[in-house]
């Protein structure tokens, strides 16, 4: 018996929300009193870089052994195909749980592997109690449930940011043993056509270590730039936004956090001109320090700020950057 | 081609919930309720695919006790042709709604399933998915733009890094992300006629299948709130906080 985590991968490099998840599937093994397996899906091309990627996994601290499934059904990850390899992994390894990151990719094959397993799942879980005991929010964060699964098999998203991850092991300790997974067939009644990453300069949201997030206040998508860019330019700092500034159209969807768009936990989050609805809330209150900049000072985002400024955005921000 | 529209009854998005005293649970009495505002997203999609000559019908179907009439009667009142209430006792695990909703597919044979990508009460994100599972089918979930001819569907979908698109044959389940469309206002005079038309029940006993719930709620509560801190007076007072107390900014002229 084991657990078994997901690494997600964009071909070169592991997906950074695979190190708290880690970590999630090391505390429920240690709490189980089992061992975890990371699975690795590449595609059959890819022979150097499965291999980098495999070494990489393999020395993943909390990693007991690493499987890698090698085959054409894994081009381009897609849910229906990674969704079966997990519950042929499930089935052939004696897996009792299984630990995907709450990713968009992850999110999609989560619930495909619970129902061909005929398990009832939870979706980003932000705690381990036990064995069979998660935490997990609900209601646009409002709420912590504590829920218990007695099933055979417990299946989770993971809230990455929830968990502190492991990191590498030292250059010393041996690396986990890698095996070769038998690979599943083609799905095809799917096929990847095309994939529009945003540009951006800027480091990736969700693992930058500073970033600075914007409301409606900045007005439109010009002044979000033109008061924001400077700013995250100076820190190395990623692009956050309000799901009202995102509504306005004053910054790109993949830029919303919150309950509904991306979880973030950076150690430095600002958020400008942004009241905190408990949604937003929600995406961010992890965050290590947490600055507000808002001209109310009842918003309810100074609530959870660790240092709050009130005032107009549009002298104080640029003061900020100046001053930098 | 026929497609079938899930619907969820939940506590409206403008309502900030409270965990009821012992914990148990959230108290929903006497709170407004409204259609899951994702799943309205999703009938939307429908109803304009068949305005532009796509689909042929508009099914909408929902799990729950009868009160659920009325979620029905919204979306007749935003242009659903049809409905299925699957009449259940409580509140079914998003497992138990997946297997509802088969047995609902193998009766109806919709060429597209449509559904909100998320309720949100649960915050689950599981059903559409399951669901595809159950059927062997393909799926398309947070879908930001759907085009559809008569055996595929091209869907653009949002992920972490900005948007995607695939192409998934028919059938397929398609979930709907918060940008797909605008859902329409209802209006009075629809929402009138919307009251006249027939909803037909199910019961859930009839479908033969296992619902009971696999997860038990132990407690819920409000998450422990953050300290808030402090307020400062200016901007060298906040970074002097930051470089100095905060330590996550370097100090100056260490850059």
């Amino acid at each position: 018996m084991s657990a078994l985590v997901l690494v997600e991968h964009d071909g070169g490099r592991i997906n950074s929300a695979v190190a708290g998840c880690v970590a999630a599937a090391r505390q429920w093994a240690d709490a189980a009193g089992v061992g975890v397996v990371a699975l690795l899906c590449v595609s059959e091309s890819a022979s150097e870089a499965a291999g980098a990627l495999g070494k990489e996994a393999a020395r993943l601290k909390g990693i007991d052994k690493v499987l890698v499934a090698k085959g054409s059904a894994h081009g381009t990850p897609m849910a229906e195909a990674l969704a079966n390899q997990l519950v042929s992994v499930v089935k052939s390894q004696s897996i009792t749980g299984v630990f995907i990151a709450a990713t968009s990719l992850g999110k999609a094959v989560m619930p495909r592997v619970a129902a061909l397993l005929d398990v009832s799942p939870l979706s980003e879980v932000s705690r381990v109690v036990g064995k069979n005991v998660f935490e997990r929010l609900v209601y646009a964060g409002n709420v912590v449930a504590t829920v218990q699964s007695d099933q055979p098999v417990q299946v989770a998203t993971v809230r990455s940011t929830s968990f502190e991850g492991l990191g590498a092991l030292p250059a010393d300790a041996p690396a986990a043993p890698i095996e070769a997974a038998e690979c599943v067939s083609v799905f095809d009644a799917s096929r990847f056509i095309s994939k529009a990453l945003s540009v951006s300069d800027r480091p990736e949201l969700q693992s930058a270590r500073v970033v600075v997030s914007g409301g409606r206040a900045l007005g439109s998508a010009e002044q979000y730039q033109s008061v924001l860019l400077p700013l995250a330019e100076k820190l190395g700092a990623a692009l956050g936004a309000s799901r009202a500034a995102v509504d306005a159209g004053y910054a790109p969807n993949d830029c919303q956090v919150g309950q509904t768009g991306k979880v973030v936990a950076p150690e430095l989050y600002i958020a400008v001109g942004l009241s905190g609805a408990i949604q937003h809330l929600a995406g961010m209150k992890d965050s290590k320090v947490i600055v507000a900049i808002n001209k109310d000072p009842e918003a309810p985002i100074f609530q959870v700020a660790d240092y709050g400024l009130v005032g107009d955005l549009f002298e104080l921000v640029p003061e900020l950057t100046l001053q930098l | 081609m026929k497609i079938l529209v899930t619907v969820k009854r939940v506590v409206d998005y403008n309502v900030k919930v409270r965990v009821k005293a012992d914990g148990s649970d959230v108290d929903v009495a006497n709170v407004k309720m409204s259609m899951n505002p994702f799943d309205e997203i999703a009938l939307e999609e429908a109803v304009r695919l068949k305005e532009k000559g796509l689909a042929a019908e508009v099914v909408v179907v929902t799990c729950g006790a009868s009160v659920c009439q009325d979620v029905i009667r919204t979306a007749y009142a935003m242009g659903a042709d049809r409905s299925i209430l699957v009449d259940c006792p409580q509140s079914p695990e998003p497992l138990a709604v997946a297997k509802i909703l088969r047995a609902v597919v193998e009766r109806e044979s919709p060429g597209l399933v449509i559904m909100g990508k998320q309720a949100i009460d649960d915050d689950c994100n599981q059903t559409g998915q399951m669901l595809a599972a159950l059927l062997g089918w393909p799926q398309a979930v947070f879908a930001s733009k759907v085009e559809l001819d008569s055996a595929v569907a091209h869907v653009t979908q949002e992920i972490d890094g900005g948007l995607q698109t695939v192409a998934v044959n028919l059938p397929a389940v398609v979930t709907a992300d918060l940008r797909l469309n605008e859902p329409r206002y209802v209006t009075l005079p629809n929402i009138m006629k919307a009251k006249k038309k027939e909803i037909e029940t199910i019961a859930v006993a009839d479908l033969g299948l296992d619902v009971a719930p696999r997860l038990k709620t132990l407690s819920v509560s409000e998450p422990a709130p953050r300290a808030g801190g402090v307020k400062v007076g200016s901007v060298p007072e906040l970074l002097e906080k930051l470089r100095n107390e905060a330590k996550v900014l370097p100090e100056r002229g260490t850059q």
